[in-house]
């Protein structure tokens, strides 16, 4: 067991390094001169010359790598052409709603997502099965924006239920924070069940057919303990793949999501940022979500050992 | 004995009768099939569809709702909604269709080299591993951010964002046909590699790479509408689905209808093309069918 949490942290520390230094590449193929923008338009040649110099943008290659990863295990991500301010500042300012709206999204899609997939296996050729099915290549099929805007219309503009914009931070208050994440969330979250349910519907088919559940309502037992005590547990090792795999489309719908509801998180930095052309902070997104992404996948691989302590990889 | 095997055919090789019985059991897959078509046709012969010039600006007749004179509306720019969106369906089609082309072309020739040659496939998986840790649409939106918006360098982006997938699934695939006798027989028999790739390899690939592809058509499309509606996509002067969504996105409230067209547009498409994946998986790899 030990051996199995060394072997996937070892290869987790590889992915990063992979991930660093592609993040590295996209920096260093940046257009246009850094040092150039850093010094403003009333520069002299000679100023840029030692700017660049302390910059170390006349390094090699290899070694401007190895400066740029020191400090980066140093937490510093570089600074903002635009704002002149550290990126690790300016994504620490804008976490909270982007950890709300990805958080609330996790757990909603998981306890829909589940029980929707684990009905559809037990009723399998029913109307109920036929609606999952259906639900989760329709859900897949309509861009998240698209249906952001549907909800908008109905829920905030026909309905005025719930508010069309914005965001209210959680120390305001839990009830106005909940009230403007619950159409984000259902946005950003209806591509993330499709695929969660038809996982759990496709890994509970394979674990009903097996002999212990037979051999389990031989016995008796009750339909519904049989459900989740034998076939979900035994069914969990692939939902929990693709949980952890479909972050990537949580966090891809995010950056999406936070514009059609100008929720000020780190999505709307990043568009802010396409706009202004601002490498940095972009380089420092890609780095932050796809190392969340990472240490998600981490944890599933490791949750493996709970659901199926046979596993030996 | 002769009864039983009767009743569940093993799935050997796909021979075209049982695909075309497969398809007729799943008849998703013709609707998404005749509806993609369609749509190719619609995007084809947009000039001819009563259709006027996506482009012409006239100030006059801004924001029009959808009427008779304007069968989807105008936009702020009093271009017509509806000539747009066909025009936008080119756009989509081709990125998707190109983006699948050259992401399984390109996938097909690394997975098939990393499954065949030990010491690259170490190396080689672990940049794909690290490529697979950028979610694909935060990729696409760095590569498009390095470079200038035009379709070409939006394909490339796409492409390179849906790639390690392909190859990851080739060699997965590769590794598996590896082990097969009748390769092993081949091998033993004297073929040359080039050979066995093409008689023995290739023709078990095809038709999980095709299913494949359909997929990354699909996601394809979505990526672009994304990238488009956050600015980082096709330039403005091309109508794309995501362009004239993104225009919209300050006026959603009076002119709904300048998402709502190109949005159904779209969401109609991508899943055409994802009912017709389903369809093809099935129909191509019976033993799944029960599954998914």
């Amino acid at each position: 067991m030990l051996a199995y949490v060394v072997r996937r942290l070892f290869a987790t520390i590889v992915v990063m390094a992979v991930v660093a230094f592609v993040v590295f590449l996209l920096l260093y193929l940046t257009p246009g001169d850094p040092a150039a923008i850093l010094a403003g338009d009333a520069a002299t040649s000679e100023d840029i010359r030692k700017i660049r110099e302390k910059l170390g943008l006349d390094d090699p290659f290899l070694e401007r790598f190895g400066q740029w990863l020191w400090r980066l295990l140093h937490g510093d991500l570089g600074v903002s052409i635009f704002t002149n301010l550290p990126v690790t500042h300016l994504i620490a300012q804008r976490v909270e709603p982007t950890l709300s709206l990805t958080f609330c999204t996790l757990v909603i899609s998981i306890l829909v997502a589940v029980p929707l997939g684990v009905v559809a296996a037990a009723r399998a050729g029913s109307w109920m099965d036929r609606a999952v099915m259906a639900f989760s290549v329709g859900g897949f099929s309509v861009p998240v924006f698209v249906l952001a805007y549907i909800l908008i219309l109905v829920f905030s503009i026909e309905l005025e239920w719930l508010p069309v914009q914005g965001y209210r931070p959680i120390s305001e208050g839990v009830w106005e924070w909940a009230r403007h994440l619950v159409l984000p969330s259902a946005a950003l979250g209806t591509v993330y069940i499709a695929l969660i349910a038809r996982i759990t519907r496709a890994s509970m088919l394979d674990v009903l057919a097996q002999d212990y559940v037979r051999t389990a309502q031989a016995k008796g037992l009750a339909p519904g303990g049989i459900l989740i005590g034998h076939a979900l547990k035994n069914a969990a090792v692939p939902i929990a793949t693709v949980i952890g795999i479909g972050v990537a489309l949580l966090i891809g719908g995010a950056i999406v999501t936070e514009t059609v509801f100008a929720l000020p998180g780190i999505g709307r930095l990043t568009v802010d940022a396409i706009l202004r052309r601002d490498y940095p902070i972009i380089q420092g997104v890609v780095l932050i979500f796809s190392g969340t992404y990472v240490l998600i996948n981490l944890a599933v691989d490791l949750s493996y050992m709970f659901f199926d302590p046979r596993i030996r990889y | 004995m002769a009864a039983v095997a009767l009743e569940t055919p093993k799935p050997v090789s796909p021979t075209w009768r049982n695909f075309r019985e497969a398809l007729r059991r799943h008849p998703t897959a013709i609707v998404g099939g005749v509806v993609l078509l369609a749509m190719i046709l619609v995007a084809v012969f947009a000039p001819w569809l009563g259709t006027v010039d996506p482009q012409a600006v006239a100030p006059v007749k801004r924001l029009k709702q959808p009427g008779a004179e304007w069968w989807f509306g105008t936009d702020m720019m009093g271009r017509d909604v509806y000539s747009r969106v066909l025009y936008g369906a080119r756009v989509s089609l081709a990125i998707g269709i190109a983006v699948a082309l050259f992401s399984t072309l390109i996938g097909l020739a690394i997975g098939l080299v990393t499954g065949f040659v030990r010491w690259l496939d170490a190396i080689v998986m672990r940049v794909m591993d690290g490529l697979m840790s950028i979610p694909p649409v935060l990729l696409a939106i760095a590569l498009m951010a390095l470079t200038r918006a035009s379709m070409e360098n939006v394909i490339l982006a796409i492409t390179l964002a849906e790639t390690p997938r392909v190859v990851r699934l080739v060699r997965s695939l590769v590794l598996t046909l590896r082990e097969e006798p009748y390769v092993a027989a081949a091998v033993a028999a004297g073929t040359r590699l080039p050979r066995i790739l093409w008689r023995h390899i290739l023709p078990n690939i095809v038709a999980p790479l095709l299913v494949q592809a359909t997929y990354v058509c699909a996601s394809a499309m979505i990526t672009e509408a994304i990238l488009s509606f956050i600015g980082a996509g096709t330039p403005p002067n091309i109508p794309s689905w995501g362009n004239i969504m993104a225009e919209a996105r300050s006026m959603f409230q009076i002119a709904t209808y300048l998402i709502v067209f190109p949005g159904i547009c779209l969401s109609i498409t991508v899943l055409a093309v994802n009912l017709l994946g389903d369809g093809l998986r099935d129909a191509l790899d019976p033993r799944l069918a029960r599954r998914m």
